[in-house]
């Protein structure tokens, strides 16, 4: 009688472990397709509708990028704060900081020139974000107080003073009672590039991306930041401040999310809704783990996710099919590559009783 | 404030908290076993929808308490395929498992919103309820509520006083001790996790059978969260889970009652008490006497034998 056993694999798979990557995900894709039967609709034709939606036209590959924008700037800074092993959950609220800090500039000075306007929204967006990072950073450091609860908390907390502010004293008194700002002043617009669709903030991801990579690559800190997160041990034995680098880690993580908050705002609605949150920063979490926390895998996975959101919305205007699927879709994909990583390490062989 | 306010507010607590409680002694049994499990909050909203849809179809609020456990139980054991089998990241594991289920049940629960369906009544004790002050505060409730005077006392046995109990500790422990001592590290651990979720799934169950009797998209609203953030304030321990979820029970309560008596303070600003408590809770505890408590081989993976 056969039996199984599993042995630990000896040489590295090396690129064949993208085989394994794509088994998963297309076993996450059948589970899709088995909830969409489920409600009625039928899997193949809404699996084929998502992925039309989502990268099947020139107007649906411009929407995966304008989404990918936020995702792919707090994807990069959630997978640096994963590398050292800090759990930052709280993307989603540093961008909601950084989008309030951004409109805060936006609304209070309307009258000045966008060339000093845009660069103050900026920088106020990402010192909102980095203080929402910096706090559950030095909570751990000092105390040792779980960093995944309170990032998580100050999610709730800072998506209910967004609702405060539009509800309250930034209410548009011109929008018919709806919860929003005025829109943005001209010079506080990060405007489309030529005739497309997609804004400058494409330009800030590269841009970012690259100086990330510099970073990481080229400075003293980046080379402890790499050390430390190979091992925390060592790293300390070394020397390296690895206090330090953690507080570092998680303002930078939220200065990046605060930036993507303001590249929203700012260049996607033009104003701050409560509809701005739709769960970006709990799609970068997904993302960066999906790329293994490496930059340029962020930034086409990133792409990947925003083209399923582009594609779920499709599928809800074809198939009536509710928004929430993409919560399936992304939870599945994730466990599924995340129980197929196994299989990089293992292998099952199956051996013969003597 | 007068006895008169004092206690229907504690009797709205004790309502409040129980789903929280629910959830925390059932992540407090998860992690004894050594299994981190954050999936709470997505195992929770399935357990809501399950018990609504099955009270909702058959109109027996039991036969639903039960199936939302039940829901609870098998949602947890993904979490437990994918960390005990595949051995990935028990965080990130958790984290798509929340993702997962509240997807789950706001994709499923969409046609259902605004619905009602039969739930619990409360149920009076005989003689008890007409104690002077406990009466009112702890005897005039529903019977899930009373459910939880009973299980952290039976946990509290189960933990310290039975083979099994002392078994799910020891592999949380130390699972190579616990494996030397011929005990099986995945089967203590499946236990912890499915047991974990089925007292999971009974939270979420609570919210649409008695807590609200209706079902709307993302009803357990962070509850998930708290649970696991308590679950470091009791120091893992049962009787502790209760204070502290009466704790937020009573915040809860608090903020509903200031915003029915049309407070100026605004409402968002309220409903931020119970998540600012919880990071509150959580620095006072890391102050406090440091983890006692915590299992040594929290969310540490055993890896398989050659």
């Amino acid at each position: 009688m056969p039996r199984f056993r599993i042995i630990k694999r000896q040489e590295r798979l090396g690129w064949r472990s993208c085989f394994i990557f794509l088994a998963a995900i297309l076993l996450s894709l059948l589970f899709s397709g088995v909830m969409l039967a489920l409600r009625g609709t039928p899997p193949l034709e809404g699996i084929l509708i998502l992925f039309k939606g989502a990268f099947g036209s020139r107007w649906a590959i411009e929407d995966s990028l304008i989404k990918a924008i936020p995702i792919f700037l707090c994807s990069l800074g959630v997978a640096m704060a994963f590398r050292l092993q800090i759990w930052n959950i709280g993307a989603e609220g540093q961008f909601a900081l950084g989008a309030i800090g951004a409109t805060w500039m936006a609304l209070s000075f309307p009258e000045l020139p966008q060339l000093v306007l845009l660069p103050l929204m900026v920088g106020m967006a990402c010192v909102a974000g980095g203080c929402w990072g910096l706090i559950p950073a030095i909570l751990r450091q000092r105390l040792g107080t779980n960093e995944i609860i309170v990032t998580l908390m100050m999610n709730y907390i800072a998506i209910l003073l967004l609702d405060y502010l539009v509800y309250g004293v930034w209410k548009d008194p011109t929008s018919f009672g709806f919860p929003m700002t005025a829109e943005f002043v001209p010079q506080a617009i990060v405007g489309k590039i030529g005739s497309s669709g997609v804004n400058w903030g494409i330009l800030h991801c590269l841009l970012l991306g690259i100086l990330f990579w510099v970073f990481v690559t080229f400075t003293r800190t980046g080379f402890e930041l790499r050390a430390s997160g190979d091992s925390v041990r060592a790293a300390r034995y070394a020397g390296i401040p690895y206090s330090g680098l953690v507080v570092l880690v998680m303002v930078i993580s939220g200065a990046l999310a605060g930036w993507a908050g303001f590249l929203e705002a700012s260049a996607t609605i033009n104003r701050l809704q409560p509809s701005i949150m739709v769960g970006y920063g709990y799609t970068a979490i997904v993302v960066a783990w999906l790329a293994r926390l490496h930059p340029l895998n962020i930034a086409v996975t990133s792409l990947l996710l925003a083209g399923l959101r582009v594609g779920v919305e499709n599928l809800q205007l074809d198939l009536q099919v509710p928004a929430a699927f993409g919560g399936i879709l992304e939870g599945l994909i994730l466990m599924t590559v995340l129980a197929g990583g196994f299989f990089v390490h293992y292998r099952i062989v199956s051996v013969r009783q003597p | 404030m007068t006895l008169e306010m004092i206690i229907p507010l504690l009797a709205a607590a004790i309502v409040a908290g129980t789903p929280i409680l629910y959830a925390t002694l059932g992540e407090i049994l998860t992690e004894k076993s050594g299994v981190l499990n954050l999936g709470v909050e997505g195992i929770m909203i399935v357990g809501s929808l399950t018990g609504f849809l099955v009270a909702y179809s058959s109109g027996s609020p039991w036969l639903a308490f039960a199936a939302a456990g039940l829901a609870g139980g098998i949602t947890a054991s993904l979490h437990g395929l994918v960390c005990l089998i595949f051995q990935g990241n028990q965080v990130v594991s958790g984290l798509a498992l929340t993702i997962l289920g509240t997807g789950f049940a706001n994709y499923f629960g969409t046609s259902y919103v605004g619905l009602s369906a039969p739930g619990f009544q409360p149920y009076p004790i005989p003689w008890l309820a007409d104690l002077p002050i406990l009466g009112p505060i702890l005897f005039q409730h529903d019977p899930l509520v009373y459910l939880t005077y009973l299980i952290p006392p039976c946990m509290w046995l189960f933990l310290n006083n039975s083979r099994y109990g002392l078994g799910i500790r020891a592999v949380g422990e130390y699972p190579e001790a616990a494996t030397a001592a011929g005990l099986s590290v995945a089967v203590h651990r499946w236990w912890g996790i499915m047991g974990g979720g089925f007292l999971m799934g009974l939270g979420g169950a609570y919210l649409s059978l008695a807590y609200t009797h209706l079902w709307t998209n993302n009803l357990t609203a962070g509850r998930g969260w708290i649970a696991v953030a308590l679950v470091i304030f009791a120091f893992w321990r049962p009787g502790r889970a209760v204070f502290g979820a009466y704790l937020f029970g009573g915040i809860m309560a608090l903020q509903m009652r200031l915003q029915a008596s049309g407070t100026q303070l605004p409402s968002s600003l309220l409903l931020m008490l119970p998540y600012g408590l919880t990071v509150v809770v959580l620095v006072l505890s890391s102050l406090g006497r440091g983890r006692t408590g915590e299992p040594a081989a929290l969310g540490v993976n055993i890896e398989p034998a050659d």
